[in-house]
């Protein structure tokens, strides 16, 4: 059975739309299933890397009718079979199930999300920001932050010569 | 002793000018290389171009042994701190080329990530401009440097004492602020 056949037989009632794109094989599922789905795929389907985890801000989008998306790309190390999984939340305080406890590469994966979008994720060990420093305190990819930002950038002591 | 009794392969010179030409002829760069520029910088150091034959050649990566800092490349909003300490451990006396647009004014990275121009936030002695620079126009930076060294130097670095503000653009200026004023007035239509 092909991974597509698995996952509609075990999740029927669920809705999950699956779609191609070139070589890519796709599929939306439900926020509330993203565990139950994410395990049956690793421990079944083989699907042992996570290779990629990354939001999307869907804010002014056309037809979009969710606020951020959440893609998960899996890889299957025995077969090469790729399978990009997405899942749709929603503002105020967005929130998803850590996958850290199924893949380690979560960890500075769901950070990342984290510190770019403000999507937490429950359950990680070390929720921190990695890519910006500590005290930033914006979501810099969310669609509402300007590209400039909001003056961080010129926000630090001024040296002068006399300094030493 | 009358002027007449001078033999010939003595000279007479001011301590200040004895010492600038001393240490204009031997900068130790401390490389700051954060992107593109710093690769213009390695060749610049390397044989076919040869810092060396402006006695400049002496890369130190520890910035205590160093008197002259190369930013080369665009330094995050992150790594200012990192830089501003950097300098400061430098000592005395020391000088800094900004070399390349980013470095100097942020370049096409106009974003909040990237310092706008280092100089905003640490002295900065003399621009090399270019993206990137080639390494005869850093090395033409370098000997201008050596000049000013050698004509405004003192022993004890007096000259520095007296540059007690800074130079750089004001880090606010006023197209920043109405910007940001823009910014936040959209986030709350958006809200
Ligand atoms: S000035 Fe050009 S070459 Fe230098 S760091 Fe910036 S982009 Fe790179």
């Amino acid at each position: 059975m092909s991974t597509e056949e698995v996952l509609k037989s075990k999740f029927p009632e669920d809705g999950l739309t699956f779609s191609e794109f070139r070589d890519n094989r796709r599929v939306v599922v439900p926020a509330a299933k993203l565990i139950p789905i994410l395990s049956l795929l690793k421990s079944d389907l083989g699907f042992d890397m996570l290779a990629e985890l990354t939001a999307v801000d869907y804010l002014e989008y056309e037809g979009a009718t969710d606020r951020f998306g959440v893609i998960y790309v899996l890889l299957n190390n025995q077969t090469g079979e790729r399978l990009v999984l997405k899942t749709f939340i929603n503002d105020p305080s967005p929130t998803l199930p850590s996958v850290y406890s199924l893949w380690k590469s979560a960890d500075w994966l769901e950070r990342e999300v984290f510190d770019m979008f403000g999507i937490t994720f429950t359950g990680h060990p070390d929720l921190r920001r990695i890519l910006t420093p500590d005290e930033f305190t914006a979501h810099p990819l969310r669609k509402d932050y300007p590209l400039k930002g909001r003056g961080e950038r010129h926000n630090f002591p001024i040296v002068v010569r006399s300094d030493g | 002793m009358a002027m007449k009794d001078v033999p010939d392969n003595i000279f007479m010179t001011t301590l200040d000018a004895a010492a600038s030409w001393a240490r204009s002829n031997s900068l130790w760069p401390m490389p700051f290389a954060t992107a593109c520029c710093g690769i213009e910088l390695m060749a610049t150091a390397s044989s076919r171009f040869d810092l060396a034959r402006f006695g400049a050649e002496v890369m130190r990566f520890s910035p205590r042994q160093c008197d002259l800092m190369i930013v080369a490349g665009r330094v995050a909003m992150k790594m200012l701190p990192v830089l501003q300490r950097i300098w400061q451990q430098m000592p005395e006396p020391k000088w800094c080329i900004s070399m390349g647009a980013c470095a100097c004014t942020g370049g096409v990275f106009d974003t909040y990530a990237v310092v706008q121009g280092v100089d905003r936030f640490i002295p900065v002695d003399l621009y090399v401009p270019g993206c990137p620079p080639r390494p005869e126009q850093l090395m033409a930076g370098i000997i201008a440097l050596q000049d000013k060294i050698k004509h405004g130097g003192t022993l004890n670095g007096t000259e520095f004492a007296r540059r007690d503000h800074s130079t750089g653009p004001v880090p606010f200026d006023k197209d920043e602020l109405i910007r940001i004023r823009e910014a936040n007035e959209q986030l709350v239509s958006l809200n």
